[in-house]
């Protein structure tokens, strides 16, 4: 039972870190997705452009409370075999959501998993060196405190 | 009172026409493209979508291109925009602790792990006018240095750990969260729900009270003890999916101030809390939106509610901007008949007094019994 669970969990991880992956991904990235699914996809739920309330904390740490909104945009696929994949991504870009759906769909199906991976690698690539950066270029700012030294009178 | 007029069209259309030019300048000048909006006038997009309510940054980069740079105009644009979309849903609560930090700063310990990290600010800047930017200089590089791969934790927790300052209770993860753009705003209102009017409220409002309170009006002896800016992932818990999605990061900035507490006579002395958050790099509006949100705090502690800034219903009520500006701004709108209405009663007022003058009455009584 907990094996299987953690499998599930673990499962579940991976999906959520593809879906990570491409909503930072950006349209030309995601444009061999397409070839990948071929002609037979349904749509099951064209892109809608939508809003999501987002949250924060009482002090950071306290009770929700409503922050403000966020533009989200949604679409949901199916594959001839009946997988289903769904796509949400921040702001209003419309065929985005659309390819977000298809990379999940696309995850899902064992015999497409691997092509997926292989697309997304150099995003996940991008996104690490670029995360890197962001990283540096602030530890370059960081202040370094010394004391000076106090003289005896 | 409001009165349909009809006759205006004609104007009104020629009105937006010279507007669209007017906003265009000289077209010898190049247009400036949303893009560049988003890229180079950054702070002005985050002040829109944190007053606008709405994170979406190339959204709020056309607003402000249609808005002639107008912000209040452009939040306004915005807020209407939002009020089209369908609602989807509430995103799990941000994790600010896990933030990917671009600045962090504290200016009540010097040694916090993780470091006071600057990053981009204009603090220790001369406030010259940098005539290279006219000139259009090349930018240096930013230097790099090895990034410390430990925790930034929140200031405020690890002063929570010895129970010097005081902590949020997490509250109740099936309570529902109020939400002031789905029913209108109840007073006395919780602190979750002060905290998204202030969220929301403009910066200019925020920024004097806060102010005020540090001049005495209504004194919390604040030290911001921290300062984060960076970028959070947002997940939104999608019913037909079954799990939280991630939708992507965003970028926000908090501002914890720590106040003085003498205790009272269930507490004991220890510090508290003021809270701000808002999307993009807000650092001055979250600042006032701390102190604003710790005054207002003062009923809850036992402190004495004799200034503007501790008053609640005088906050909420003016802090927000698109409302205040309808407001003020309908005063432009035509309101010929409530004016001939004060008109006719004023030349009625004078000429009562002057028939009474005019029938010989003794002194000037008369006069300001007709004032009034």
């Amino acid at each position: 039972m907990t094996a299987i669970a953690n499998v599930s969990d673990s499962s579940q991880n991976a999906r959520k870190a593809t879906m990570a992956a491409v909503s930072r991904a950006t349209i030309a990235e995601l444009a061999g997705l397409d070839a990948l699914a071929g002609d037979a996809v349904r749509v099951l739920r064209a892109p809608e452009i939508g809003l999501v309330m987002v949250r924060g904390r009482v002090g950071g740490d306290g009770a929700p409370f409503n922050l403000g909104e966020a533009t989200v945009t949604r679409a949901a696929v199916a594959l001839p075999d009946g997988v289903i994949g769904f796509g949400h991504v921040l702001g209003r870009d419309k065929d985005k959501a659309r390819l977000a759906a298809l990379a999940d769909a696309l995850w899902q199906a064992p015999a497409t998993r691997d092509a997926v991976e292989a697309l997304l690698r150099p995003v996940r690539e991008r996104i690490a060196a670029e995360t890197a950066l962001k990283r540096e270029r602030a530890a370059a700012t960081r202040v370094d405190f010394f004391t000076m030294v106090r003289g005896d009178n | 009172m409001y009165v349909a007029v009809k006759g205006g069209e004609r104007a009104i259309d020629n009105a937006h026409r010279l507007l669209a030019h007017a906003r265009r300048g000289d077209p010898a000048v190049p247009e400036v493209a949303p893009a560049q909006i988003r890229e180079q006038l950054a702070l002005a997009v985050d002040r829109v979508m944190t007053e606008g309510s709405l994170y979406d940054r190339d959204l709020a980069a056309i607003a402000i291109k249609q808005a002639r740079g107008d912000l209040v105009e452009a939040a306004f644009l915005v807020r209407a925009f939002r009020t089209t979309l369908p609602r989807f849903g509430a995103t799990d609560p941000i994790d600010t602790a896990a933030m990917q930090v671009a600045r962090r700063v504290s200016a009540t310990f010097k040694d916090i792990p993780g470091g006071q990290v600057l990053g981009p600010t204009f603090d220790y800047t001369h406030r010259l006018i940098d005539f290279l930017l006219e000139a259009g200089a090349d930018i240096a590089e930013p230097a790099r240095a090895a990034a410390d791969p430990a925790a930034m934790p929140r200031v405020t927790d690890l002063l929570g750990h010895d129970d010097l300052i005081e902590r949020n209770p997490p509250g109740d993860p099936d309570a529902p969260v109020p939400d002031l753009t789905r029913e209108p705003l109840d007073l006395p209102a919780g602190r979750d729900l002060r905290l998204q009017n202030l969220a929301r409220g403009d910066e200019g409002f925020l920024l004097a009270l806060g102010y005020s309170t540090q001049r005495g009006f209504g004194r919390t002896h604040p030290f911001a003890g921290e300062i984060r800016l960076g970028e959070v992932e947002l997940e939104f818990v999608a019913e037909d999916v079954g799990f939280a999605v991630p939708l992507g990061e965003i970028t926000v900035t908090e501002c914890q101030m720590v106040n003085q507490f003498k205790g009272s006579a269930t507490e004991p002395p220890r510090f508290t809390r003021g809270y701000g958050l808002a999307f993009g790099h807000c650092e001055r509006k979250t600042m006032g939106m701390a102190l604003v949100d710790r005054a207002l705090r003062a009923g809850e502690l036992g402190e004495e509610v004799k200034a503007p800034a501790q008053d609640e219903e005088f906050v909420l009520m003016h802090s927000d901007n698109v409302q205040a500006t309808g407001f003020v701004e309908h005063l432009k709108l035509p309101h010929y008949v409530d004016f001939q209405a004060e008109l006719g009663l004023i030349r009625q007022m004078r000429a009562e007094i002057a028939a009474r003058a005019a029938a010989g009455s003794p002194d000037g009584t008369t006069l300001q019994e007709a004032a009034e």
